[in-house]
């Protein structure tokens, strides 16, 4: 994620183009690494960075779109300055992370999957994330909050609205 | 190579060890069933509907991918067997979209083939079903996700094609399969070939169809409509009424299509034949002018689609010709319409083709006459829309008696034409042509039987005609055009003076229009030969076998066209390719947002 932000969008096709280089002799055997190493430098897979790696490997476009679509750890959208991951794991779920997911949807406008347009917020329905004691637990980038009911919910956002 | 003894269904068998059960079993006498695979295509074991026991096996194994070994004893129809794959198949019935009676492939199905072998009554496991999602935009292929169930086999046809547009997407109850970013077919960098259709063993993927259309202008009393028959469909239209395949039905053909009721009924070997005229002189043209070597075929629209995708560093190498049936329509609009006396836009020109890829030809802008702005072609139906029709029509196929076209202007055909619904069947046409002008002289022995054939992908042959040394090759499938141009790219191929592609394994006799073939039935022959077979035994009885001698063709370049390549030749029969790039960036911003 840090990359992201301080490379300009020249310096992130520049990246791009020497992993594909890198890994090109290798060919499809490469694809898991490169794909990875793109969503390192751009913080997400955007279409025409799929295309580029299928060109750049000689793997077709949809085979690329194939794994990338078949991996949870791959994402087709940008994240936000501020990820909030809402754990929707067995514990959470039961103790109503449903009605929190739904909370922080109508707070931030956008739902899960999704990055806000300012580009500061996107939500990540996460599987359970180990904290079952802290049920219903969300993050915010490394920031954890536990035995959450929704009404908390905005005030907690309120924070990184400001930040 | 080392044979194999085993015991299936206590029945010995003996067979090379390089044999799968699968195989083994139908040597045996034994059908396995079997969904997800397509012999040499796609043998993956996913589907698990041929399930057999081993004795001493810990688990039951996929027939398809095992392969025999010394002693070993299979059980293919034990209550554990059955009952197996009885709940296998309700599960893949139980989100498949189970409207048979509506669907394209009602008794022609390899799924119900398999419900119905297995009496499955009810499907017990019922739960969310995939949402039907539609995909009719492009002009060749309709796809419906609601009926997929996910073989993989359509995957596998269009990587063996080496264009790889449909992959599985997602993961879990959300697979499916679909171009890159699930876009329709119409935006992928598809060629149209068809081939993922022809895979298919349910109605998820079929063509685009045009029969209504058809009938709309047959029953509309202003529409002078003439239909033209390319020579593939002679060669495979009798499997649809259950004929053995390569029974060549060239003469019920013609009376089908006369009793569809059509103003007028032409063969595309006039075309065809039309086709060797422009195109053998074409390159007889660019050889002695120095101009761009190899010149490659334009006939396939799918292989014509692929250049324009995939190299289009080699469109200046392509004829500048139209296809067969593209230049019949032109005529047809044109000289065909004069010396009748009926008004170009009165006529509605309907062509049967193998080919899905056809349909998108014809509505390319190329394609439109450029001083009547009609198009040359107004719809294409495939070899099984013509059978379907047919069927509607309540024609009676095997009680039809022999027919053939009308014999009035542009009715005769020659033996070369004929030839071109096989691969190397152009090439040795234009050889034909070629070589009696080159020696000025009408040669006795005229069967280039060097490039005939499906063995090889790839066919070389070098021959002397009036003391050129004349350099060829002929490729069939895009996988073998893609492997012949990598090695012309790449400077290790000979230099070539004419190259023949079909996008299609086998040329058009298996092109993506033509019936489907039961993947089990696909075990035992090889449909490219069988098919091909009834179109060289009808190059043999005819009595003219040389494009050039066709008197037809003779009449309109005197009466009409005057030169070949010549002006009039130029503006009807040729035309020009472009570049087209894959997933633009227009086409990814629209799925981005």
């Amino acid at each position: 994620m840090g990359a992201t932000k301080t490379m300009t969008h020249d310096e992130m096709v520049q990246a791009l183009d020497q992993v594909i280089q890198r890994y090109a002799a290798n060919g499809r055997n490469a694809l898991m690494q490169v794909l990875q190493e793109a969503q390192n430098i751009y913080g997400y897979l955007p279409l025409n960075v799929q295309r580029s790696i299928a060109l750049g490997l000689g793997v077709s476009v949809a085979e690329v779109y194939g794994v990338v679509s078949f991996y949870s750890f791959f994402s087709l959208t940008p994240k936000g300055d501020y990820v909030v991951s809402i754990c929707m794991g067995t514990a959470c779920y039961v103790k109503g992370s449903q009605a929190i997911l739904e909370k922080v949807e109508s707070e931030l406008g956008i739902k899960a999957g999704e990055c806000s347009k300012d580009g500061k917020f996107s939500i990540n329905a996460c599987r359970c994330i180990g904290a079952c004691g802290l049920a219903p637990v969300i993050t915010i980038n490394d920031d954890v909050y536990g035995r959450l009911s929704a009404d908390e919910i905005p005030s907690i956002l309120a924070k990184y609205k400001e930040a | 190579m080392n044979m194999v003894n085993l015991t299936i269904d206590d029945v010995q068998v003996s067979v090379p060890s390089n044999f799968t059960v699968l195989e083994a079993a139908r040597k045996a006498g034994i059908n396995i069933p079997t969904l997800c695979y397509l012999k040499g295509i796609n043998e993956v074991g996913a589907c698990r509907v041929c399930l057999v026991e081993v004795v001493g096996g810990r688990a039951l194994a996929a027939a398809c991918v095992n392969p025999v070994t010394e002693g070993m004893v299979v059980k293919t129809n034990s209550n554990r067997v059955r009952a197996t794959r009885r709940s296998t198949l309700e599960m893949i019935l139980s989100d498949h979209n189970r409207d048979c009676l509506a669907c394209i492939r009602n008794k022609n199905c390899e799924l119900q083939d398999l419900a119905e072998r297995y009496n499955i009554r009810q499907v017990t496991f019922e739960g969310k079903m995939s949402e039907p999602n539609i995909d009719d935009k492009s002009q060749s292929i309709y796809r419906d996700a609601s009926k997929c169930i996910l073989c993989g086999r359509c995957v596998a046809a269009c990587e063996k094609q080496s264009i790889s547009v449909l992959s599985f997407l997602n993961r879990g109850f959300e697979t499916k399969i679909g171009p890159a970013y699930d876009i329709s077919m119409a935006d992928a960098p598809c060629v149209y070939c068809g081939q993922c259709i022809i895979a298919c063993p349910v109605g998820a993927l079929h063509e685009k169809e045009e029969d209504q259309n058809v009938f709309d202008a047959i029953n509309d009393p202003k529409k002078h409509v003439v239909a033209q028959v390319a020579p593939a469909v002679r060669a495979a239209l009798g499997e649809e009424f259950g004929l053995p395949m390569g029974t060549r039905v060239t003469g019920k053909m013609f009376a089908a299509l006369h009793r569809l009721g059509f103003d007028k009924i032409y063969d595309v070997n006039f075309g065809a034949d039309l086709t060797i005229i422009e195109e053998g002189n074409e390159l007889l043209n660019r050889i002695n002018n120095g101009g761009k070597l190899p010149m490659i075929t334009s006939c396939s629209p799918g292989w014509v689609r692929f250049a324009e995708f995939y190299y289009p560093d080699f469109l200046d190498n392509l004829s500048t010709c139209k296809s067969p049936h593209q230049m019949e329509g032109a005529i047809i609009k044109s000289y065909y319409a004069q010396k009748k006396g009926i008004a170009p836009e009165d006529i509605f020109v309907v062509s049967v083709m193998p080919c899905t890829s056809k349909k998108t030809e014809a509505s390319r802008e190329e394609m439109f006459n450029p001083t009547t702005g009609q198009r040359d072609v107004d719809a294409v139906v495939t070899t099984r829309e013509l059978a379907r029709m047919i069927k509607t029509a309540g024609i009676d196929f095997m009680k039809l008696p022999d027919e053939g076209p009308d014999n009035d202007l542009i009715g005769d055909y020659s033996g070369a034409g004929v030839i071109f619904g096989a691969t190397g069947g152009v090439m040795e046409a234009a050889l034909r042509t070629v070589a009696d002008i080159l020696e000025e002289k009408d040669l006795p022995d005229f069967e280039y039987k060097v490039v005939r054939g499906v063995d090889a992908g790839i066919k070389e042959a070098e021959l002397n005609i009036a003391g050129h040394n004349i350099r060829v090759a002929v490729a069939h499938s895009t996988a073998a055009a893609r492997k012949l141009l990598d090695a012309i790219r790449a400077g290790t191929a000979p230099e070539y003076h004419f190259i023949e592609i079909m996008g299609c394994d086998g040329g058009c006799v298996c092109g993506g229009g033509q019936p489907q073939v039961k993947a089990q039935d696909l075990m035992d022959i090889d449909v490219r030969e069988l098919r091909a077979k009834a179109l060289y035994e009808e190059d043999e009885i005819r009595e003219i076998r040389k494009s050039h001698q066709n008197p037809d063709i003779i009449e309109l370049y005197k009466n009409f066209l005057g030169e070949a390549n010549g002006h009039m030749a130029h503006e009807l029969l040729h035309t020009h390719y472009h570049a087209r790039e894959i997933y633009p960036d227009s086409v990814l911003a629209e799925e981005e947002n």
